[in-house]
């Protein structure tokens, strides 16, 4: 056990740099490794033009046409020709069911997922069992997440004791542990109560603290609203789950931002006239974020006709009217981020009554071809704004020091190569999730992932993913 | 047609063909044997996932006069609380080889569901707040004893349409018969997107029960739980029935040839006055009578076409 790095690169590393070389659309003369420089050449610098880029001791060396001249001797070469360069991807909301539902996922293979899916971080929500409320349990997670190494794992502290809405959880304290808590949410919950929200925020904002709001008047859209209310709703006899009952939380909430100067972050905004609210708030110079899923970027209300629970989320997926203003509010910059909502759940979850079963989609491993799929190619969005919305301001609104920092000279080379033209065909067997519910099943989109780096590390390559201990 | 799950399935000569059929069952029922050969040998199961008495027991006699092997099960209380999938349930039960399910849910869209995940028949017995097929043939041909051809009746439904089912199978296959139809409700109690529904399949809107009950052929009283007053749809019962309740003043407002039909159980006092449900115009006890053989015919149709492996592919 005490040599696991001789038997890696002895017996581990031939083995999967044959797996690597399979399949690959370029030649690769060997593994890249973490401790050899490497000069990754010919890549689309998103938005910055042809370049290459040079990766030394974890960290960006150098980017552009000059990176070959500052190449040290030995440097491995990695033929990057077609391929765009982003930032390592950095997903706000992910549900990685660990502890308590490990079943579903864990935070080794939701890292997996996220690593295969382009990201090198997530943050991780907050509603697992027991619930993320302590400085402990906070830093239980970052442990795993490190163990297992795919991606940074975030934890996400929840706002109130156990999710319960009544009381704070220990906002302070979590701040100041070994994770750095700095997001917070109750999501899955609306923190409903306007006393218990004002009090968070002004918490909160000693220590730059966000808290990001799971938008859902419990009493317009209670625990068995599944549908978007309309007329599809009263069709098929689901209970609605109207817009309004979103809207009225974002308004509430960015007054309260106002009155507090404290950070909102709206997640998974899914109706128009949220967007409206949101374009107003920022025009006052409110201190609000938001998100948008992939999800409700694409599918529609109408998906819900055959009752089939793989679309039943929350929010539920909205009409084609939304899905539009959702998207231009992405590419004008009112929605700031794309977050997944990445929810797995086991099959037995799913397979009820459309209103008896869980809310929940996976989204980490398809996030990237979807946003690619409607918002770029269809020319409303440049690889520069893919990598602005999904990784450096997800790391901002987090304030991750160690993401999110662009593919700047001397930062860490969390990178995240892809394959813009790729038609990729989803097969939910592929998944790294324990997970199968996937409503991307058997669509096909544009763009896959070539390779994720995560501070010099490759983390994944054409759907191999490694860990730490790999 | 394999499957009865939604009337929207149904197009207006197979409506015709189980109400036509339906009048030669009805004749059995004044037989002193009540017995046909026709489901010999087949199994059909009741699975009412939700209470019910005259639902399930107006099945289970259609199948026991049809010969079919019947069998009730009910499953109370979700299968979620029993830990069980609803999947792993019904294919339980399919597994055994069963020609057919009849399924009372509480959820909409679950015997469409199961219909997916199991090989049998299935036939929607009342699912959530979705549809209720059964009882629209039943209604309509209850109307159509009485009326005949439905093409231009104009027909009211009152009440409770936003948790009603059988509002939502009768708007559906009163259309498709090409009745004219107007809804009548406070604008709580109509469901949500209403309007552009109504816009789409031609049906008409109405808060003014007074001003609809002179044009109609037939009005159909919902029932309104009392329970949906501490929901807030309604200030208080009585305010309900002086509004849209069928109160006997109302009665007079009623062409002499139109009907009243109430799909029971009826909350007399509240949408219907004892004097409207027991007037020579109410069909409430003739549905109920209908109810067996539309059922007998229901189950004819789905499990003898499949026999003949005719039509089989819905």
């Amino acid at each position: 056990m005490s040599d696991r790095t001789s038997e890696d690169t002895s017996v581990r590393g031939p083995q999967r740099s044959a797996e690597l070389m399979q399949g690959a659309r370029m030649s690769v003369e060997t593994r890249p490794t973490n401790t050899t420089p490497l000069l990754i050449t010919g890549l689309d610098l998103a938005g910055a033009g042809t370049g290459d880029l040079l990766v030394v001791d974890g960290r960006i060396a150098a980017v552009g046409a000059d990176a070959a001249d500052q190449a040290p001797q030995g440097s491995q070469r990695y033929h990057g020709e077609g391929l765009v360069a982003l930032p390592g991807l950095v997903d706000l909301h992910t549900h990685l069911r660990e502890p308590g539902r490990e079943d579903a996922e864990t935070i080794e293979t939701g890292s997996q997922a996220a690593a295969a899916g382009g990201f090198t971080a997530v943050l991780a929500m907050a509603n697992t069992t027991p619930v993320t409320d302590t400085a402990e349990s906070a830093e239980r997670i970052l442990d795993l997440g490190q163990r297992a190494g795919y991606v940074d794992v975030h934890p996400v502290g929840a706002v109130s004791k156990g999710l319960a809405g009544e009381e704070l959880a220990e906002l302070g304290l979590m701040a100041r542990s070994r994770a750095r808590v700095r997001v917070f949410s109750d999501d899955g919950r609306c923190v409903h109560d306007a006393r218990l929200m004002r009090r968070a925020l002004e918490y909160i904002r000693s220590f730059d603290g966000v808290i990001s709001q799971h938008s859902q008047d419990p009493d317009l859209a209670g625990a068995t609203a599944c549908c978007h209310e309309g007329e599809l709703s009263g069709r098929l006899g689901l209970p609605g789950w109207p817009g309004v009952a979103e809207e009225s939380i974002v308004a509430r909430d960015v007054m309260l931002a106002r009155h507090t100067g404290s950070r909102v972050h709206v997640a998974h905004v899914s109706t128009a006239g949220s967007v409206e609210v949101l374009r107003w708030a920022k025009a006052q110079g409110s201190a609000v974020t938001a998100e948008v899923t992939p999800h409700h970027l694409l599918l529609t209300t109408d998906l819900l006709t055959t009752y089939d629970p793989v679309y039943k989320v929350n929010p539920p997926l909205r009409p084609q009217e939304d899905v539009e203003a959702l998207r231009e509010a992405l590419a004008d910059g009112t929605i700031d981020i794309v977050a997944t909502d990445h929810a797995p759940h086991v099959r037995q979850d799913k397979e009820h009554a459309f209103t008896d079963a869980a809310f929940g989609m996976l989204g980490l491993e398809t996030a990237l071809s979807v946003v690619s799929t409607v918002m770029v190619a269809s020319g409303r969005m440049t690889w520069a704004d893919v990598a602005r919305t999904m990784s450096t301001d997800p790391a901002r609104i987090a304030r991750l020091t160690d993401q999110g920092q662009g593919l700047t000279v001397g930062a860490p080379a969390n990178l995240t190569l892809i394959d813009p033209d790729r038609k990729v065909v989803v097969d939910a067997a592929d998944s790294k999730s324990l997970s199968r519910n996937n409503p991307w099943h058997g669509r096909e989109l544009t763009c896959g992932v070539h390779l994720t780096m995560l501070r010099g590390r490759v983390t994944a390559r054409e759907g191999l993913v490694w860990g730490a201990s790999s | 047609m394999k499957h009865l799950l939604s009337m929207a399935d149904l197009a207006r000569e197979e409506i015709l063909e189980i109400l036509d059929t339906a009048v030669s069952m009805h004749e059995v029922q004044h037989r002193d044997v009540k017995k046909l050969p026709t489901l010999r040998g087949r199994t059909i199961i009741n699975f009412f996932f939700e209470d019910s008495t005259r639902t399930r027991s107006s099945f289970e006699i259609a199948g026991k006069w049809l010969s079919a092997d019947t069998i009730n099960l009910t499953g109370k209380g979700t299968s979620v609380s029993k830990g069980e999938s609803l999947r792993d349930t019904v294919k339980t039960i399919d597994a055994m080889g069963v020609d057919m399910m009849i399924v009372r849910h509480m959820a909409s869209g679950a015997p469409a569901q199961i219909a997916q995940w199991t090989r049998c028949s299935i036939v929607n017995a009342g699912d959530g707040m979705h549809e209720h097929p059964s009882q629209a043939l039943l209604d309509a041909y209850t109307m159509r004893q009485r009326l005949g051809d439905l093409e231009g009746r104009h027909v009211a439904l009152v009440g409770d349409l936003t948790h009603s089912r059988v509002f939502r199978s009768n708007v559906l296959c009163l259309t498709t018969l090409g009745a004219r139809v107007t809804l009548v409700a406070p604008a709580t109690l109509m469901p949500a997107g209403i309007a552009d529904w109504a816009k789409a399949d031609g049906i008409e809107l109405s808060h003014d029960l007074d001003a609809v009950l002179p044009t109609v052929d037939a009005v159909m009283m919902l029932r309104v739980q009392r329970e949906r007053m501490s929901g807030g749809f309604f200030p208080t019962a009585r305010e309900y029935a002086v509004t849209y309740g069928l109160t006997k003043d109302r009665l007079r407002l009623l062409p002499d040839h139109a009907v009243i039909c109430h799909p029971g159980p009826m909350n007399r006092g509240l949408e219907i006055s004892g004097d409207a449900a027991d007037a020579a115009q109410s069909l409430v006890l003739d549905q109920v009578s209908a109810g067996v053989a539309v059922r007998m015919s229901i189950l004819y149709h789905l499990l003898s076409g499949e026999q003949s492996g005719e039509g089989s592919a819905a």
